[in-house]
């Protein structure tokens, strides 16, 4: 038990566990005080200055963000020399910001507007000469703009110390100080997997994805192409919150409705191919075992964890499961079996993915997920840029009556819609495993690899062995389990592992959602418990019972693993180190 | 996007060995980043890419944080110094007496801007803060050895003399 600390914050009495920060206590007497650099579990730095308070007998105002409470301190938030200071620090920050706040794509949400706003400052009170700064777009994910930056370096805690992966620091000092690559040669030149997270830290308008919204426009008003929009399971949880609607709302129905509002297109539900590929991976695990190859298996269903093994660890990328993601095998399965049965030239098709990831723009562009030519997905926008489409279009979504996903690609299991969480994949794959090793297992519920912890293990009996797994979420942990493993510390025989921390329900595609929100809220826990809901509620749960999976091989693809399937939905890889 | 620093690195496998040694020396210690830069740039005269991606591996940091302290310290120079280097006082005292001027005339005749070495390798140019020297407004140096009330056609003259003891 640690010791509990009293004190008074704007003579409100708080009781809080030693080495609270004064930060966090006031939240105890319904009080956010503001920032900018400060983000909960990511970046704790006290740089920015605009948390500052008055500590009653100390000299000068102190960063309550990093600052720990003490028995008896007086604490005052809202005094004018706090408040002067405050409106002070943000005047400089905007003294050196480009402006451009209508054309900015945080326009409606961002940190710095909203402080602005509640501090009523005069943005051109300090006239700061403005460095331009070239816009960063040499990767297909992530876009930087410096000019709108205002150096927090909540991108670079989260790129270097969450995700190990240090593709951007800070660069020179005092007033030429700013983020980049190493020797400024863009993010593509480096080894940035395209996650994203950057993105949902950032916030001001300095990181975005790349937009493809205008290529999905042209699609749609094309009279010679069919376009198909298919959405991942974790979309339909955090839509509504581009809509001002509370985290953790399941809005599958008004998402389907609204999309079919935007043209004539069809809305299929990427969670058929989540059941696919379970169904794939499962029986790739048990050939595996019984035929001595690689172990353990890792999942592949993520992009931005498969550029990470590319990059770092290739010796592993025998390990990684060939299944492709299930955007891929959707787009796979719509140009070549729908095609087919409708009597449609795949060239005419045109595959739109919602994803909430930023990294799968990359993986539709891979070379490896061409057939002849022809790309399996034509673009994957992000929760946001649907969002975008929805608000452009003018169609008012909160009032929105739902609607069913197109036939035949409608009906998913539940163990498909938890994919959107960490350990959701490994669940599937468990439930799905051990009932097609021993048909009597009927087990559905794994609950030690649910939750939103890092790291996560178990063992399972299984047909009577114990199986060891492994759940791993945010790229710093999967280094940690990787090292693990390599050592000899570990030996599993599964392993998931998602890029981003907590799964895609925190993707780098997801909508953003202010530091107020992250740093007070569980927000992906909120965001899973509606896909584990969704599961929970279902009839159909585990992935090979889907009677459309059926149809699929009983139409097309024979069985799992076959010519067919392995041709169109397996894949490979490539050393990028 | 630029890059900082052209491809004309030229190191030894005997100036590698040297570094691996210093990173080893270093590896282990807080803060030993500063002492490996400072001893690498001994060795090399400066630091490119691909100096800093031999200390990043050898400590087992992100180039990012390499390049970032290697950016922060003016005493670190990412681009190689030449033969002779110039110096151009733009201390309060030269200023006023027109050393912008000067330092304009040199990167002139040598077509290189501050902070750059010329393709041969024979000159570079450093703006420099105060030398002390003020009452001999406006001051360069030319590998340290100073030259006071300049005038841009001086300045000229001082680095063409350079160039002809070399001929």
């Amino acid at each position: 038990m640690k010791k509990m600390i009293n004190l008074t914050i704007n003579n409100i009495p708080v009781c809080v566990p030693e080495g609270t920060t004064i930060l966090q206590a006031a939240k105890q007497a319904n009080i956010e005080i503001p920032s900018l650099c400060y983000l909960k579990d990511v970046n704790c730095i006290g740089s920015c200055r605009v948390c500052v308070v008055e500590v009653v007998g100390r000299r000068g105002l102190v960063a309550s963000c990093v600052y720990p409470v003490e028995e008896g301190m007086k604490v005052l938030t809202n005094t004018p020399a706090v408040r002067k200071s405050r409106k002070t620090t943000i005047e400089l920050i905007l003294s050196t910001h480009h402006k451009k706040c209508l054309s900015c794509v945080r326009g409606n949400n961002c940190e710095l507007q909203k402080l602005s706003y509640d501090y009523g400052i005069d943005e051109d009170r300090f006239k700061g000469e403005e460095p331009i700064y070239e816009i960063d777009k040499s990767t297909p994910c992530v876009v930087r703009d410096n000019n709108k930056c205002i150096n927090c370096l909540r991108c670079v805690a989260t790129c270097n110390n969450i995700q190990t992966i240090g593709a951007i620091g800070q660069i020179r000092r005092g007033f030429d100080v700013h983020i980049g690559s190493p020797f400024e040669t863009g993010l593509g030149t480096t080894d940035c997997v395209g996650c994203g997270q950057c993105i949902v830290a950032c916030p001001v308008g300095a990181l975005y994805e790349k937009s493809n919204i205008d290529e999905v426009w042209d699609a749609i008003s094309d009279p010679n192409k069919k376009v198909i929009f298919f959405t991942a399971p974790s979309i339909a949880a955090t839509l509504g919150e581009c809509f001002s609607m509370p985290v953790g709302t399941n809005v599958e129905g008004k998402m389907v409705t609204a999309i079919k509002m935007l043209g004539d297109v069809e809305v299929f539900n990427m969670n058929l191919t989540a059941d696919l590929t379970i169904v794939e991976e499962a029986n790739e695990l048990i050939q595996r075992v019984s035929t001595a190859k690689p172990l353990p298996m890792f999942t592949s269903c993520c992009p931005g964890w498969i550029q990470f093994v590319e990059h770092n660890y290739p010796e592993l990328i025998p390990n990684l499961s060939s299944c492709k993601s299930p955007q891929q095998m959707f787009g796979a399965v719509l140009k070549s079996y729908y095609c087919q049965k409708n009597n449609i030239d795949p060239k005419d098709l045109y595959v739109v993915s919602v994803i909430p990831c930023t990294a799968k723009k990359f993986e539709t562009a891979r070379d490896e997920m061409y057939n002849q030519g022809i790309a399996d997905v034509d673009v994957a926008i992000t929760t946001r840029e649907l969002s975008r489409m929805i608000k452009g279009a003018g169609i008012t979504f909160t009032s929105l009556p739902d609607t069913e996903f197109d036939s035949p690609f409608a009906l998913a299991s539940g163990a498909a819609a938890i994919f959107g969480a960490t350990g959701g994949v490994m669940e599937a794959a468990l439930r799905t495993a051990a009932n097609l090793l021993d048909g009597t297992n009927e087990k559905v519920e794994f609950m030690d690899v649910r939750g939103t912890s890092g790291i996560k293990e178990a063992t399972y009996r299984i047909n009577g062995t114990d199986v060891d797994v492994c759940v791993a979420s945010g790229l710093g942990n999967a280094r940690k389990v990787i090292e693990m493993i390599k050592s000899g510390q570990k030996k599993y025989l599964f392993v998931e592992i998602m890029a981003c921390p907590g799964g895609c329900v925190n993707g780098g595609g997801q909508p953003v959602q202010s530091d107020s929100v992250r740093n007070y809220t569980e927000l992906k826990a909120t965001r899973a418990g509606v896909l584990y809901n969704a599961d929970s509620e279902g009839e159909l749960r585990k992935s090979h019972e889907n009677p459309i999976i059926k149809t699929l091989y009983d139409e097309y693809f024979e069985a799992p693993g076959k010519a067919k399937a392995h041709a169109l939905l397996h894949t490979t890889y490539q050393s990028r180190k | 996007m630029a890059t900082e620093t052209k491809s004309t690195f030229r190191g030894t496998p005997k100036q590698e060995r040297e570094l691996k040694k210093v990173i080893e020396k270093y590896k282990k210690i807080p803060g030993g980043l500063m002492p490996v830069l400072q001893e690498a740039q001994a060795i090399y005269g400066y630091l490119p890419v691909e100096v800093q991606k031999i200390i990043a591996d050898g400590m087992g940091i992100h180039l990012s944080e390499v390049y970032g302290v290697a950016t922060f310290y003016s005493q670190f120079s990412l681009t190689p110094k030449g033969e002779h280097i110039i110096s151009v006082c733009l201390g309060t005292a030269c200023y006023v007496k027109g050393a912008d001027k000067i330092l304009e005339a040199i990167e002139e005749e040598l077509g290189i801007k501050s902070g750059e070495c010329t393709a041969d390798g024979m000159f570079s140019i450093e703006a420099c803060r105060c030398l002390g020297a003020c009452g001999l407004a406006p001051v360069m140096t030319v590998d340290g050895e100073v030259y006071g009330k300049c005038t841009p056609e001086s300045a000229v003259e001082i680095i063409r003399s350079y160039m002809d003891k070399e001929d």
